[in-house]
């Protein structure tokens, strides 16, 4: 029993490697290159792995790299990753924008003669988690709420009852200016961070479940 | 396999499996892939059981924790996820692709055979020679790791003799969905 055990740590001991992956595009660091991000992912290997930043882009290691790839397609492929990065930064710039012009919607449905639903919709965009905000919202209300894709595809929480009002000041009360309003005791808010309150429309709709 | 895929979409169900299921499983990845129980046991333990997670075309990726291990196809051959891969790198045979040929092996496309048999290319020898329709890991020139996982198309004898079309089918790569997908 004893040799098979002590082969058996021997092996453990050598596996499994240990793999230092990019904080910024989440690949094995030496693979940076071919991602969008190619120079903030240097900045953020210098920033935090100064020892192993020259082991990848010092002069013999670029030499190294340039391998059995003749000058022109070495040069070719450095101005299409340049191209693809600035792509990829102008994508990042009009996901920002379109934060700032998106709307939360809080629609008030109507179910019954005097049931109602409110479906939250545009959440996604301001990276709030929906499972656990609708999670939240069912808790503090004591109804049922979900996470549904609606006509369109995009995800809404629709939450049993007629809370709009409510749902509207727990978001404004989580994002309070100095954000405060997270931390009083109240756990659970900062789920609803990050949405900016002005964007956020109460509309009331008939729609009639034929 | 994983070019367009998303957690919430493309998932159809999360299943525990049966333990009889995931002892026939634990033999299969002992004869296909070369690895011994022992270093199964470190990133499966026995005492765990994997979930499977069915996806569309019929592809299952089997979870531990919510980190996917190893998928397949149908009933097809087992493939380790790529992180599973880096941590052991030995799990499939190699074969190496040319600088020139990493940045479409990252975008998505399947390797032919020249990119394999040029300079920067590796292909084992004739004496461990890999079949057709293998899984096999994709390492790229001058790199330390893998940078996908895929299956021969063509035997590797014949690779090098024939030297046209798709050598290798790319399964998985580095930063495709299933590599952006953290916890199932």
């Amino acid at each position: 029993m004893a040799d098979p055990q002590g082969q058996a740590q021997e092996k453990q001991v050598i596996l499994p490697l240990q793999v230092l992956y990019c904080g910024v595009c989440s690949l094995p660091v030496e693979y940076c290159e071919f991602g969008p991000r190619f120079t903030k992912c240097k900045e953020w290997l210098e920033k935090n792995h100064p020892d192993l930043y020259p082991k990848y882009y010092s002069e013999e290691a670029l030499q190294a790299k340039l391998g059995t790839l003749s000058l022109e397609a070495q040069s070719k492929l450095e101005k299409e990753s340049a191209k693809k990065e600035a792509k990829a930064d102008a994508k990042a710039d009009a996901a920002q924008k379109k934060k700032l012009v998106l709307q939360v919607t809080i629609k008030r449905i109507e179910r019954n003669k005097r049931k109602f639903v409110t479906s939250i919709h545009g959440l996604e965009v301001f990276d709030v988690d929906l499972k656990k905000a609708a999670k939240l919202f069912a808790q503090r209300f004591a109804t049922g709420a979900s996470v549904t894709k609606n006509a369109a595809g995009i995800d809404e929480i629709v939450v049993q009852g007629d809370v709009s009002q409510e749902v509207f000041d727990m978001i404004a009360e989580a994002n309070e200016s100095g954000g405060e309003g997270g931390g009083k005791g109240k756990k659970g808010l900062d789920v609803l961070r990050g949405v900016v309150v002005d964007n956020i429309e109460l509309v009331e709709e008939k729609k009639k479940k034929g | 396999m994983f070019k367009k895929f998303s957690a919430s979409g493309d998932i159809s169900g999360q299943t525990p499996v049966k333990s009889s299921v995931q002892r026939s499983i634990r033999t299969s990845l002992l004869s296909q892939w070369a690895v011994d129980i022992d270093t199964l046991e470190s990133f499966w333990p026995k005492k765990e059981s994997i979930t499977h997670v069915k996806c569309r075309d019929h592809i299952a990726i089997y979870t531990l924790q919510g980190e996917p291990l190893f998928f397949q196809h149908f009933d097809g051959p087992f493939y380790p996820t790529l992180k599973l891969l880096h941590k052991y790198p030995f799990l499939l045979p190699r074969v190496g692709i040319d600088r020139g040929a990493i940045r479409f092996l990252l975008a998505g496309a399947h390797m032919m055979c020249p990119g394999l048999t040029s300079k920067g290319g590796y292909l084992p020898s004739a004496d461990a020679a890999i079949p057709e329709g293998a899984p096999v890991a994709i390492f790229a020139e001058g790199k330390e790791h893998a940078c996908g996982i895929g299956i021969t198309k063509m035997d590797t004898e014949q690779i090098k003799k024939i030297n046209k079309d798709i050598g290798v089918e790319s399964v998985t790569y580095l930063g495709d969905d299933l590599w952006a997908i953290q916890k199932l």
